[in-house]
């Protein structure tokens, strides 16, 4: 699924036009704590976060995370949007919170990805 | 730089301040940078931005900053993460997933959740943990060029 098509799904605003919105996303992982998309998420999956901080780009410039949402209406800071458009991230900002984002998104055929028991 | 090919060897040096969490992450991010350059595969080079940033993290967060060093030799790349923080006064709990000693303005960054030590073992192939209570941690992580079929 096309980015452009989350953004219409989540009624979502990308902040800037620039912004490539052709990137296919088949799967994506939601989460406050940046440690966890580290141990977990892989490369291309969809970030779904509610924090705005720079580490949230840094932590998806790391592991290859080809775009972020940003739920609850949360507008990232400046430094933040800075570093996103130094990485060449994609951001999207939705007013649906976490749940519903995600509810909407998997009903859209977006996989999560798997934790493995241990 | 892009002379330079994986069979050269290099050491890269920085230095990360305390409790700057604007710079924060600008270390590991050059590393991953430089190895892309290199033509380093990019399981490697996420494997190696992944365990710097943590390292680098608990630079910033525990160790009143410290010096993160990348050395690119033979078949390896070592990372050395050198702190002159309070020490960790038991590694094995450290090691532990959710074990965390942050404080709540850290955590309130998406960070601190006692992740930080397993990860940097999970995606590394060998992990030294050299600590002291009052003398700070020196961690030596060892990330081999060679995918092994780990972590991908």
């Amino acid at each position: 699924m096309l980015l452009s098509e989350i953004v219409s799904i989540l009624d979502a605003e990308p902040l800037n036009e620039e912004m490539d919105l052709g990137i296919d996303i088949q799967s994506a992982f939601a989460s406050d704590l940046m440690s966890d998309v580290l141990a977990l998420a892989r490369p291309g999956v969809l970030m779904i976060t509610g924090l705005t901080n720079i580490q949230i780009m840094r932590t998806a410039s790391m592991i290859d995370i080809p775009a972020v949402v940003f739920v609850r209406g949360k507008k990232p800071p400046r430094e933040t949007i800075e570093l996103a458009g130094k990485l060449g991230i994609p951001f999207i900002i939705t007013y649906k919170t976490m749940f519903e984002t995600c509810g909407m998104l998997f009903q859209a055929g977006v996989k999560p990805i798997l934790c493995a028991k241990r | 730089m892009s002379s330079l090919n994986s069979r050269d060897s290099f050491v890269i040096e920085r230095e990360v301040k305390p409790l700057d969490f604007l710079s924060a992450g600008e270390t590991a991010s050059d590393f991953k940078e430089t190895l892309k350059s290199l033509g380093i595969p990019a399981d490697i080079c996420r494997k190696t931005s992944i365990v710097a940033y943590e390292a680098e993290m608990n630079a910033v967060i525990h160790g009143g900053g410290g010096i993160i060093a990348m050395e690119l030799e033979g078949d390896r790349i070592t990372i050395v993460a050198k702190d002159q923080g309070p020490g960790i006064e038991n590694v094995s709990l450290a090691m532990q997933e959710g074990y965390s000693t942050a404080p709540d303005f850290v955590r309130e960054m998406g960070f601190g959740a006692g992740m930080g030590l397993p990860n940097i073992k999970k995606y590394s192939d060998e992990l030294d943990i050299e600590t002291k209570p009052g003398e700070g941690t020196t961690l030596r992580i060892v990330i081999f060029l060679k995918d092994e079929g780990g972590v991908e």
